[in-house]
């Protein structure tokens, strides 16, 4: 198999699509899957002005970069593109973005909830939630082993489309 | 036995950062003169004691050295890496 392409980024402005579509060109692949977390308005009943986004920049990008390495290998996937905002992310704004390309759906479609269900274990970004009255506080899910269904816990943040749409 | 004193600074982020009020802390840390080296979990109690405001995250806090996680058994050499307390993340 060839060498997959990894592209991992950290940005402080808004995500485009877009600007990233070309990293998954490939002639041999037949199915691009994307997946984009935006900031949602409502958690159960409470209201959500805005999420703001810290990292440990350094490590962050280390550990972007191990975790699209590793699934690129653990689904023989072509591409990987995997991107964080930090800073304010307003909602309806994409806060993370994924791309992956492979031979066939299958492998697409199983990449993506695994490549998220990572970052949010084991990539050093946090998110503090701003509520309609003005207050702050972080995001620190229970427990240092989150497992790997944590976004069911994340009061603020994107669970993947899949869950989404039930 | 003699020892020597180490500064050693641990960057803080996000609920830690705001617990103690700075982005990092510096804790003096006593050693044996022919080691520099001690355990993850021994650091990270010296800095519950030296910063009490963030005992109640620690116990969920991991560890890191040089931007990789360690466990608490990891001996880390605390002359020559760099370490951040990492709190619960809650990217994407």
């Amino acid at each position: 198999m060839s060498q997959s392409r990894i592209t991992v980024d950290i940005v402080e402005r808004a995500i485009q699509r877009d600007q990233y579509e070309d990293h998954l060109s490939h002639p041999d692949v037949g199915a691009h899957a994307w997946f984009l977390g935006v900031t949602r308005r409502t958690t159960e009943g409470k209201i959500t002005e805005t999420l703001f986004y810290q990292a440990h920049r350094e490590m962050a990008m280390r550990q972007m970069q191990k975790l699209a390495t590793e699934a690129a290998q653990r689904f023989s996937l072509s591409a990987v593109v995997l991107v964080h905002r930090l800073g304010e992310v307003r909602v309806g704004e994409v806060s993370v973005m994924v791309g992956v390309c492979s031979g066939h759906r299958p492998e697409s479609f199983t990449a993506l909830p695994w490549i998220m269900d990572r970052l949010k274990k084991d990539v050093p970004i946090w998110k503090q939630e701003c509520d309609e009255q003005g207050q702050r506080h972080w995001v620190h899910p229970d427990g240092v082993d989150q497992g790997l269904d944590s976004s069911s816990e994340d009061p603020a943040g994107n669970e993947l489309i899949e869950r989404k749409k039930g | 036995m003699e020892s020597k004193v180490f500064e050693v600074r641990i960057d803080l982020f996000a609920g830690a950062g705001e617990r103690a009020g700075a982005d990092h802390v510096m804790l003096n840390l006593s050693v044996d003169c022919d080691s520099t080296q001690l355990t993850a979990g021994m650091l990270l109690d010296c800095l519950g004691r030296s910063c009490p405001s963030l005992l109640d995250l620690l116990p969920s806090c991991r560890l890191a050295v040089d931007c990789e996680y360690v466990s608490g058994e990891t001996l880390v050499d605390v002359g020559q890496s760099e370490f951040a307390l990492i709190p619960p993340v809650s990217g994407g």
